[in-house]
């Protein structure tokens, strides 16, 4: 599925719009994370808490919990809220 | 004066531009461009010069990490010209930029964003190329349930001990150590610390902290001994142990707290800076948030030497550096402690004080620092010594100005006005 990719994890990916799989937010996580190492921990703390400015939408619908199921039909948005100075 | 008795007469910045002498009073004087590269500085996607290669006999390099980002500045021998090459990661809070001095050239940066996690960089190449560790320092998971911690930056790096080549070590907030074997690839917790019983005795709850979080700092390493460590932690005391990090025992004896509460509680201890000295592994040095110490061991025993500090000033600071060959020699920063703990410079009026008997008697440096208006604060990562002779000192404030002197501290001049606040400077003098 695709998925939507905020300017600080560019370094990462470099590019806005990935490809990745998954059946839910966890598994795509992990996924992006073989394809990008090191980006998972960037969003998600060793934990496995989304980080505070980090969040996940699911065809527009805010989600909180990894554990949410995906379509390969979903758009992901990985979005991260700017804040401080 | 002298023209060669001006401690640092010139800066090159990027690109190969010089700055006018800087001012040897310091204060008003800011340092300008004489000559501007205009293509350089139109464009802002122009590479930065990068590090000269290895080679170069008695220079000098600065890590300066900010909140920011990272700048290297690179010294010539006799320590009068800079060269800058930065900013590396703009807009990452870097907290500690260290070269490993076991082979002069691997460079480890502990980074986060206000929005991303953290992480650490490392570069074999003087910063040329960074490459992100395959797994920063971070906490085991905890079990099904229960609320475990998570790193919210790496606050301080340390290479491991001589006959360890790829041995690191790593201080975090919330406190924590973690160790690299691999030369700050992967990191691993230390779990005679991380799962201590009696961790949460020590270090209190999480909301023990200062503003920015507590942390772990001043990890130390016996030149002698690879497993003799030492560590502080900014709610927690000092801590030793004699083999690896499996064990630890507090080390806070004589050690003073805030009025009212109870010196035997670890927990109540607020070491800031702790630095041992390489010509006498058996001293260690200390700025507390309680005053100055001393310790030689095998005494368990600290001695507030801040004491013999004038009163006006006070004994109260967050860095401490000492000489690299003569463990009576030591410098702090002090700043105001009254009251509400403004953490400035007393009065408004910098100076660095520095002791040549093992702190019986301080000496305040001033000489070219500003007489007046100026509150500096000066974080405890953020000043240090070369290796030179005479030594230089270093140190950046949270204001952004990076300030050097070659004599040992006689006579001070800015190297740099308006980087982002300092939170960290290391000085290291490449072979």
């Amino acid at each position: 599925m695709k998925v939507l990719i905020p300017s600080p994890l560019l370094s990462y990916t470099r590019t806005r719009e990935v490809e990745a799989e998954g059946g839910t937010l966890s598994e795509l996580l992990a996924d992006l994370d073989r394809r990008y190492p090191g980006l998972r921990f960037r969003v998600v703390n060793e934990q496995d808490q989304m980080r505070p400015h980090m969040r996940f939408f699911v065809n527009g619908e805010q989600v909180f919990d990894l554990r949410r199921a995906l379509r390969p039909t979903d758009a992901v948005h990985l979005v991260q809220a700017l804040s401080g100075g | 004066m002298l023209l060669n008795a001006v401690p640092f007469l010139y800066i090159a910045c990027r690109g190969g531009e010089r700055f006018r002498p800087n001012h040897p009073h310091g204060g008003p004087h800011l340092m300008g461009v004489t000559r501007k590269p205009a293509a350089r500085l139109k464009n802002p996607k122009a590479a930065p010069e990068r590090a000269p290669r290895r080679g170069a006999q008695g220079r000098v390099l600065v890590l300066v990490a900010t909140r920011k980002g990272a700048w290297l500045y690179h010294g010539d021998a006799r320590r009068r010209t800079w060269r800058v090459d930065g900013p590396h990661f703009l807009g990452h809070i870097i907290s500690h930029l260290v070269l490993d001095p076991r082979d002069g050239r691997t460079l480890l940066a502990a980074a986060k964003t206000g929005h991303l996690g953290p992480t650490v960089f490392r570069s074999t190449d003087f910063g040329r190329t960074w490459k992100e560790a395959a797994r920063p320092p971070a906490f085991a998971k905890a079990p099904e349930g229960e609320k475990g911690r998570a790193v919210d930056h790496t606050f301080w790096l340390t290479p491991g001990h001589v006959s360890e080549p790829n041995a690191w070590y790593a201080g975090t907030s919330p406190q924590g150590l973690f160790r690299s074997e691999d030369g700050g690839v992967s990191w691993e917790p230390v779990s005679g610390l991380n799962d201590h019983p009696q961790y949460r005795a020590w270090m209190g709850g999480e909301q023990d902290g200062t503003p920015d979080g507590p942390k772990l700092h001043s990890v130390i390493v016996d030149p002698r001994d690879a497993a003799h460590l030492y560590m502080a932690m900014s709610s927690g005391g000092v801590h030793e142990s004699t083999d690896a990090g499996r064990t630890w025992a507090p080390l806070v004896r004589g050690l003073e707290v805030v009025e009212g509460f109870d010196p035997a509680d670890v927990g109540f201890h607020d070491p800031h800076c702790v630095r041992l000295c390489p010509s006498n592994p058996d001293r260690l040095y200390q700025q507390n948030h309680c005053g100055i110490y001393r310790l030689d061991r095998p005494s368990n025993e600290w001695t507030r030497i801040g004491r013999n500090m004038p009163r006006r000033v006070g004994d109260i600071g967050f860095p401490m550096v000492v000489h690299p060959r003569d463990a009576d020699t030591a410098w702090v920063f002090p700043m105001d402690g009254t009251t509400v703990w403004p953490r400035t410079s007393p009065d408004g009026m910098p100076s660095v004080y520095v002791t040549r008997n093992g702190g019986k008697r301080w000496q305040r440096l001033d000489s070219g620092f500003p007489e007046g208006q100026a509150w500096w604060t000066v974080k405890r990562q953020a000043m240090c010594v070369d290796t030179l002779d005479p030594v230089g000192l270093y140190f950046g404030t949270t204001s952004g100005e990076l300030w050097g002197s070659r004599d040992e501290g006689e006579r001070w001049a800015c190297l740099a006005r308006n980087l982002p606040e300092i939170y960290a400077v290391e000085a290291t003098e490449l072979a």
